[in-house]
């Protein structure tokens, strides 16, 4: 397991502190597991360092993540680079992460990638202004190939022209909807259910999930 | 084809909203109290009664699994549910589903499995890519603690229980139930050895129970209507529903709820639109999630979608995740793709499947150009049945699988690849 961003070249910040909002979150959090248990938090936690520092992971977040579950440096080092979330190097403001497995691959996520390489000017592996791209390893929405992740969002039923839409919308500033991107509900057959079609009711909730809450959870 | 009447997952595609009062209309959380009465045996001898097998794709008997937890605590120690949702298994997306439109489902239904084997506290582990749906999840934990369904005397069962939310990072290893006990207690991912199984010593060295997030799911209705009922749907030693992923080269992919022992070209046919260009134009389709080896198309014509008539032909049910691929597929290239994800995926813990993984990858990549002798093709077989079955967890197995099937089905290939690229270089040097 290794993540695309290393330690390498980073300009590392010389100090780390949880914010007043974030401390108390990280103490929320470390209360979920039993007492004895608080290693348990430290993913929680780096997630958290993370999202504090810009998307990133400095090495003096996981040394502070380290002091506050008492745990050695090392051990935090380990989970930070064996799970890749963990960016360690900053990234743009934008993380495109393309879907490269099997099911995206036989709907066409190499289009994807052109796309992004001609609307960004980042080929895969590679930063140019507010965007980092990356492929990665499945991302488990396959009945919506090809998808892309963005960030925290996903972006699905793609193609090269609605990845292109979708790009030059982030550049212009905007939040695009999430999910699939033809409109479709969820996971069901682009054409409507094929089931319950008896008591087929109006919708009742936005065909569109929520964005996450900024990760209470 | 399942009977609405008989279908579990009525808000799979996110008609109705995934909040405490739509999930209320739809049926959950009624009267649980009444369910929760029942008792740990009865819960524990109806759930054995349904025939549930575990939904994540080993598909063991999920009653006779929760009757391995101790009757009780001699030494003090707590026990533990925790629902893997740490769906990432390529081609596969039914639990994404049930976290971000019908969260109150499992979360009943972790209840209920948490009183049929003695645990008073459940950890769901979700994945961390699935970050909106683990924020759906959380609401609905909220909600549920503040109507009173979970924490002290949950939905006035008497039970005290807790649910928390643990979110992964990004680690495919982390779905196999050791290694993913291991990330919650805030380490590296990296399989355990068993014995000792987690029913004897899991999370925090405390008897654990793992289950799929479908699994969980469907417990509430299997104790509302009954073990009769759920075992009278699909095939003997088959039984339920199964929420089916129907992915790749198909006019309409989806997600849909069936019977198990559908036969294959009906599910594809009746609820995926068929096969893109029409039936005869299939190669072949992967049925249950990438770890299992690919069916060509003459017996993906007759198959039945469950446990024993997959593993009949030499593949398997797994997650379901059924992954079609037509005639236009570069089948070398399906493959390749799926052997490197297994070796960007291996945890490093043992050599066989650190090394092998990458051998394998190369090996083929290589291969798919036709840069082979057709005894290498013997070589690659012989490098997959070192890995199977040498290693701590199944992902070596998994990694192997695939590429078997590619062989045993599609071995002419490889030798007209290999044979094809002999000539053009042979034509190129005179």
């Amino acid at each position: 397991m290794t993540s695309a961003a290393t330690t390498e070249g980073a300009a590392q910040p010389e100090t780390f502190a949880f914010t007043a909002e974030n401390l108390e979150r990280a103490k929320t959090i470390i209360a979920r597991y039993p007492q004895g248990r608080q290693q348990s938090a430290v993913m929680p936690l780096l997630d958290l360092a993370q999202r504090q520092s810009g998307n990133w992971l400095p090495r003096a977040a996981m040394d502070h993540v380290a002091e506050m579950l008492e745990m050695p440096r090392i051990r935090v080092y380990e989970v930070a680079s064996f799970y890749t979330m963990y960016n360690k190097a900053p990234v743009a403001k934008y993380l495109v992460q393309i879907c490269r497995t099997t099911p995206c691959w036989l709907c066409g996520c190499n289009d994807l990638a052109r796309a992004v390489k001609d609307v960004t000017g980042a080929g895969v592996g590679e930063t140019v202004g507010d965007f980092t791209v990356m492929e990665v390893e499945c991302l488990g929405a396959c009945v919506n190939a090809p998808m892309v992740q963005i960030n925290d969002d996903y972006y699905e039923d793609l193609d090269y022209d609605r990845m292109v839409t979708l790009l030059e919308a982030l550049k212009r500033g905007e939040m695009p909807a999430i999910g699939s991107q033809t409109g479709r509900r969820g996971s069901e057959a682009a054409s409507g259910p094929t089931t319950m079609l008896k008591q087929r009711p109006k919708p009742a909730a936005p065909a569109v999930a929520g964005r996450g809450d900024g990760d209470k959870g | 084809m399942l009977r609405d009447e008989d279908r579990i997952f009525t808000n799979l595609y996110g008609w109705y909203g995934a909040d405490l009062d739509a999930a209320r209309q739809r049926g959950i959380w009624d009267n649980t109290k009444a369910l929760a009465a029942l008792g740990r045996e009865r819960i524990v001898e109806e759930v054995k009664t349904s025939g549930l097998r575990g939904r994540g794709g080993a598909g063991f008997p999920t009653g006779l699994k929760w009757s391995f937890m101790p009757k009780e605590s001699k030494d003090g120690r707590p026990s533990y549910l925790v629902i893997n949702a740490d769906e990432s298994e390529p081609g596969t997306c039914k639990d994404r589903d049930i976290l971000r439109y019908d969260p109150h489902r499992l979360l009943e239904g972790a209840l209920l499995a948490g009183i049929g084997m003695g645990a008073n506290a459940c950890y769901i582990y979700i994945r961390g890519e699935f970050y909106n749906e683990g924020s759906a999840v959380q609401r609905a934990i909220d909600e549920a603690y503040g109507a009173g369904l979970l924490g002290k005397n949950a939905a006035d069962s008497g039970w005290d229980y807790d649910v928390y939310l643990h979110r992964g990072a990004g680690a495919y290893i982390c779905g196999e139930e050791t290694a993913l006990l291991e990330s919650i207690e805030g380490k590296k991912g990296q399989p355990r050895n068993k014995p000792p199984f987690p029913a004897m010593a899991g999370l925090y060295g405390c008897p654990t129970t793992v289950n799929n997030v479908e699994t969980i799911a469907v417990v509430p209705e299997i104790l509302r209507r009954g073990g009769d009922w759920f075992a009278g749907l699909g095939r003997p030693k088959n039984a339920g529903t199964k929420l089916f992923c129907i992915s790749g080269h198909v006019v309409q992919p989806c997600n849909v709820e069936e019977e198990l022992g559908i036969p294959l070209k009906e599910l594809i046919d009746r609820h995926a639109g068929g096969v893109r260009g029409g039936w005869d134009n299939l190669l072949g389709v992967i049925p249950g999630g990438s770890s299992v080896p690919v069916l060509p198309k003459d017996i993906c014509d007759t198959v039945l979608m469950d446990f024993d008539s997959l593993r009949d032909v030499k593949s398997g049910l797994g997650t379901a995740g059924v992954i079609v691929m037509d005639r236009s597929t570069d089948i070398v290239e399906a493959i390749v793709r799926l052997s490197h994800f297994y070796m960007h995926e291996s945890c490093g813990q043992c050599t066989p499947c650190r090394e092998g993984t990458g051998w394998m990858w190369r090996l083929l990549k290589r291969m798919g150009r036709g840069q082979a002798s057709v005894e290498e093709i013997d070589t690659l077989y012989e490098v997959t049945k070192e890995i199977e079955g040498h290693t701590i967890c199944a992902l070596g197995d998994a990694a192997a699988w695939p590429v078997q099937g590619l062989i045993r089905h599609f071995r002419p290939e490889l030798e007209r690849r290999i044979k094809e690229y002999r000539r053009s270089a042979q034509a190129r040097a005179a």
